[in-house]
């Protein structure tokens, strides 16, 4: 990543004349995704899943890389996919059994993939403090469960908190709704889910969005995503969300 | 003696007559959630959905379900006006940060002082814990909705979990198809026994302590 080149908005000179984040397609939008790379990959359930650029990046080749996500993927597509191409290292998630995880749990079960299970709240916590720029951060979710053990824990106000550190990305892949050329995102319903926090934790941050707009057409008062978080938008073909099972619990 | 166990549905229209108006609620995912089938219709509550959500409304009409609004267990819901949605981060603040007044989560054991395991039975099973252990710290108020005993007549309230812990001493009212049971700090209180149950029967099928109701309202 950082290579020099006009269109790539920040990661451009000193003077391109126009920032301009919107690249042609998910191709170039992942060129330079390295092998070993932290990708964080938004969506919850079927909303929100950056389903284009997922695929683009098993074109890509990429491997031996850390998928964050909260789940594991659902039958052979997405991050499931991603799975299957033998791509993915380490999967650090929150809800990784679903109705249909059947590839992630093939490749757990066989040893060929690590998990690291975390509670969903700490997960996007962990992610917002890595866009912060905070050191790490106490929590009381999980105090005194098995997802604690080993880590450093203290009493705050007689409140028992565990230890919890930041979750950087190489690469941050979100869907939204809406971009325009300076990176400004807006997301649709509950879509929106992991995406703003994703975007703001990674080094290189790519939006696939299903529509570009001129400056100026997204309310400044609601963008969700300011662009400063963002380092490419790609546009694609408008899809219709589809489900995944729902789920059984306690 | 002979009593009637309450139905799935007969729990939940229980729990929903103890919301009161302006609430902020979450339902956990499956039983949990018929909690919403039930809200009188003349308050106005709000439930919170993890995925980011305030404002849930009901399944919407076949044919119009989006999937861009989903509820924590990925089926298609829908928008109250007034309605907001918001990122993860946020979503999880209001649930760790105390600001819902009542979580409704399933359970597989509570222990005698309010321990919650819900999330795991352990063994071989993929481990899998989502939003469970965020919502059992954060809420006001954590009610467990369960049945009272396992298929096999166990009783699910135990002196000490034996699954894996969710949190520790963190649920203030257990909604069962035989009681509701308060955890105090002198211990379990048992009120609202199902038609026809004595206070000795659901003793002896709890197998843990618990003062009967007229102790508590005596309290």
């Amino acid at each position: 990543m950082g290579e020099s080149r006009k269109g790539l908005g920040r990661e451009g000179g000193l003077s391109t004349g126009m920032i301009d984040k919107i690249v042609p397609s998910v191709e170039a939008a992942l060129a330079d995704v390295s092998d070993g790379s932290t990708v964080l990959v938004g969506g919850f359930g079927g909303a929100g899943v950056p389903g284009e650029l997922i695929d683009a990046l098993i074109e890509q080749g990429a491997r031996e890389l850390t998928i964050v996500n909260n789940n594991a993927g659902n039958a052979e597509f997405g991050v499931a996919a991603l799975l299957k191409a033998g791509r993915v290292r380490k999967i650090i998630c929150s809800y990784p059994r679903t109705a249909d995880s059947y590839v992630f749990e093939a490749l757990y079960r066989a040893g060929k993939v690590e998990l690291e299970l975390v509670p969903q709240g700490t997960l996007s916590e962990r992610m917002r403090a890595a866009g912060a720029g905070i050191g790490a951060f106490y929590t009381p979710t999980g105090y005194g469960t098995d997802l604690a053990k080993g880590k450093e824990t203290r009493m705050i106000d007689g409140r028992g908190h565990v230890l919890e550190y930041p979750i950087h990305g190489d690469v941050a892949l979100v869907k939204a709704e809406r971009g325009d050329r300076w990176g400004n995102l807006v997301y649709r319903k509950s879509a929106r889910n992991f995406g703003p926090t994703m975007a703001s934790a990674a080094k290189c941050t790519i939006a696939q969005v299903y529509e570009t707009v001129e400056l100026g057409a997204l309310d400044p008062e609601c963008i969700v995503t300011p662009g400063i978080f963002v380092t490419r938008v790609v546009k694609v073909p408008r899809k219709k969300t589809t489900a995944v099972p729902a789920e059984a619990a306690a | 003696m002979s009593y009637a166990k309450l139905t799935r549905e007969q729990i939940a229209a229980r729990i929903a007559r103890d919301i009161p108006e302006g609430a902020y609620v979450n339902l956990g995912i499956g039983m949990p959630t018929l909690v919403g089938n039930h809200l009188p219709k003349d308050r106005e509550i709000f439930l919170h959905s993890e995925n980011g959500i305030l404002g849930m409304g009901p399944a919407p009409a076949p044919g119009l379900e989006d999937m861009d609004l989903i509820n924590a267990g990925k089926e298609p819901v829908s928008l109250l006006t007034g309605g907001a949605y918001f990122h993860h981060t946020d979503s999880f603040a209001m649930m760790r940060g105390g600001h819902l007044d009542i979580c409704v989560l399933g359970a597989f054991q509570v222990s005698v002082t309010g321990d919650l395991a819900n999330w795991s039975i352990g063994g071989d099973a993929i481990p899998a814990v989502g939003g469970a252990m965020d919502l059992a710290v954060g809420a006001k108020s954590v009610w467990v909705m369960m049945e009272h005993l396992t298929k096999e007549g166990a009783s699910k309230i135990v002196k000490r979990c034996t699954y894996p812990l969710t949190g520790i001493g963190v649920v203030k009212r257990i909604y069962t198809d035989l009681a509701v049971i308060d955890v105090t700090p002198r211990g379990l209180a048992a009120r609202d026994l199902v038609a026809g149950l004595a206070f000795d029967d659901l003793l002896r099928l709890t197998g843990v302590s618990l003062l009967p109701p007229a102790a508590k309202a005596a309290a």
